[in-house]
């Protein structure tokens, strides 16, 4: 049986995270197809078709589907899973919000955040923050699986030829409106796909301080990450946090200014290949997990690390 | 109106987790517990809610061993009116936490249900989303902001992008990000005043309900740890490192 894999997009593009859940997708055994539902979005299941790989995909492009919103979304996927042996998507907050639904709906226990594929029906996930690590065998007739992206590499939009075919719209669902999004303007790249990653902490003291860290990433073309601690000061808005309950980032490079190291922000980037810290604090957790560790008030340190990089 | 919150019993988040030595799980003996985080933040909204006059009773519900009765405890002591206590040794699937959240639900007739986003233990970031499908009700997961207007309920959702306001007409399902608001601490009288509210308790195992595990744990590990890292004395040997040695700058 096929391998389906609910594909996240914002209508006009297919976002980097749905190649990452096909990579995991094509290690669970049958071939894979993708899901592209939304409104307009037709261009998007024209990426999905070249996705390497990918068998055939699915477009539902219904008005009621604009917002993803996961009343009417889990309906959908519940109609379309019983075709299916695995129904797949990454572990972001659409993910998260929709896939929960639907593995109720197919009253099927839902086996979160993997992060690594044994065989059909067994997985690796972390718990306790990433302080462990279970393998899990599941005995459900369909598995619903959502995919720590960090994990598996992204699919290439290469080499795949599938049809699209169009499927019925499910059932509207009732009860939910969208009302707006406030999405994070940045030209900084995306935290969870960026090579390089500069995170600030409470030890950047202030919104304004934050400037130094966006100067260092500019100077490294590195996306811009924070602890929760910085988050809930008001340096940065909430989509920069990183951590158990934020993202999850793996880049090459992870520099972290002032964070102290706490487990719940571990777990968001310990598995980066490369970590560096700047902290005056020498006893800092953080240290336990950096590759290099700097003791300097990061006052002199940032400034004086952002000229030499451009030097 | 009633609200109906879910309190975990977990590992305290500021205590590490130990893997038994036989692979079969997280040593939990004479670890200290505490009320999963972000469910402290769905009895301080409810409690607000209520104190704003927008509801009428809040209950409690906690699913798990004896002691998750704790729990509740804290719950009421915050400001819950009373408590139900579903007793099974097991750590029951997010599944079938929510079919028992779902039949208390409809026993109480709820019109609102707070649950965290997530709970630290299993990190399964599930109960909310599959109760809402159970009850067909709608849902706004990952709240930061909630806010009650007649028939209706607004939330502001943190996602990846930024943020996102959905509105939601009751009943509904509210999972809660810690942003939502700040949890207060229970005082010495409430504490006190929190004994005497009444714990309903109800065994698991005489639901009627298929809470069979779906999933076999084969093994619990730790993670591989990362190789011991170097001190550096100045940032122009950080850059030399980064360059020569890492090799990612
Ligand atoms: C359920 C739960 C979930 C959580 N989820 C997350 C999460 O997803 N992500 C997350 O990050 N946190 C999370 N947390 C919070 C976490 O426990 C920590 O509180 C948080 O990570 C601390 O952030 P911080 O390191 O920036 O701040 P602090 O711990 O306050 O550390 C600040 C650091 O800055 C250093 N410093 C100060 N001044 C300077 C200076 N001038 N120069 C150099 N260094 C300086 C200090 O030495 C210190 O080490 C969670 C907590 C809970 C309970
Ligand atoms: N055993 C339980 N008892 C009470 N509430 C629970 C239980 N398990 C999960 N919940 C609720 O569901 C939320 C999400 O849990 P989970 O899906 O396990 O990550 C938690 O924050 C709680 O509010």
């Amino acid at each position: 049986m096929a391998v389906l894999v609910v594909s996240e997009h914002n209508n006009s593009e297919l976002l980097e995270v749905a190649l990452h859940a096909v990579t995991a997708a094509s290690r669970m055994g049958g071939p894979v197809e993708m899901l592209v539902a939304g409104s307009g979005c037709a261009g998007v299941a024209d990426t999905c078709a070249r996705v390497g790989g990918v068998e055939r995909v699915l477009l539902a492009d219904a008005p009621e589907y604009e917002h993803h919103m996961p009343e009417n979304i889990a309906p959908l996927i519940v109609g379309l899973a019983e075709g299916y042996s695995h129904v797949v998507a990454a572990a972001t907050t659409y993910g998260k919000n929709v896939m929960p639904r639907v593995s109720a709906l197919l009253d099927v226990a839902q086996i979160s955040d993997i992060s690594a594929v044994f065989s059909e029906d067994t997985f690796e996930r972390p718990i306790y923050a990433g302080n462990a690590l279970a393998k899990v065998q599941s005995a459900d007739p369909i598995k619903v699986v959502t995919v720590r992206t960090t994990k598996f590499d992204a699919a290439g939009i290469e080499g795949g030829n599938a049809e699209v075919e169009n499927v019925e719209a499910a059932v509207s669902g009732e009860g939910s409106r969208f009302v707006e999004q406030n999405l994070s303007q940045s030209n900084r790249p995306e935290l969870t796909s960026a090579r390089t990653v500069v995170s600030g902490g409470r030890g950047v003291g202030s919104a304004e301080n934050f400037r130094m860290i966006e100067d260092l990433a500019a100077s490294l073309n590195a996306a811009v990450g924070a602890s929760r601690a910085a988050v809930d000061a008001g340096y940065v808005p909430n989509d920069y946090q990183v951590g158990q309950t934020g993202k999850v980032v793996a880049p090459d490079l992870y520099l972290a200014i002032g964070i102290s190291g706490a487990i719940q922000h571990l777990a968001g980037m310990k598995d980066s290949k490369v970590i560096a810290a700047i902290n005056n604090d020498e006893e800092a957790p953080i240290f336990q997990v950096a590759d290099y560790g700097l003791v300097e008030d990061l006052f002199t340190a940032v400034p004086a690390l952002t000229e030499a990089l451009k030097a | 109106m009633k609200i109906l919150v879910g309190v975990k019993r977990v590992l305290d988040p500021y205590v590490r987790a130990y893997v038994k030595p036989d692979g079969s799980g997280v040593d939990l003996s004479n670890a200290k517990m505490s009320m999963n985080p972000f469910d402290e933040v769905a009895v301080e909204q409810a409690v607000r809610l209520k104190e704003a006059g927008a509801a009428e009773e809040i209950i409690a519900v906690s699913i798990g061993p004896a002691k998750s009765e704790e729990t509740i405890r804290t719950a009421l002591a915050m400001g819950a009116d009373r408590g139900v206590l579903v007793e099974g040794e097991r750590n029951l699937e997010p599944l079938a936490v929510a079919k028992i959240l779902k039949q208390i639900v409809e026993e109480e007739s709820a019109q609102l249900v707070l649950l965290g986003k997530q709970a630290i233990d299993d990190d399964c970031n599930q109960a909310g989303q599959s109760l809402a499908a159970l009850l067909n009700w709608p849902q706004g997961t990952f709240a930061s902001g909630v806010e009650l207007e007649g028939e209706t309920t607004k939330v502001v959702r943190e996602i990846d992008g930024g943020l996102e306001t959905v509105e939601l007409d009751l009943p509904a399902i509210v999972s809660v990000d810690l942003r939502l608001n700040e949890p207060r601490h229970a005082s010495l009288p409430n504490i006190m005043k929190a004994k005497k509210k009444p714990v309903e308790k109800k065994a698991a195992g005489d639901l009627g309900l298929d809470l069979e595990p779906r999933m076999k744990i084969l093994n619990v590990s730790e993670p591989p740890p990362r190789a011991e890292g170097v001190r550096v004395g100045s940032v122009a040997e950080l850059v030399e490192k980064l360059k020569n040695e890492a090799k990612v700058i």
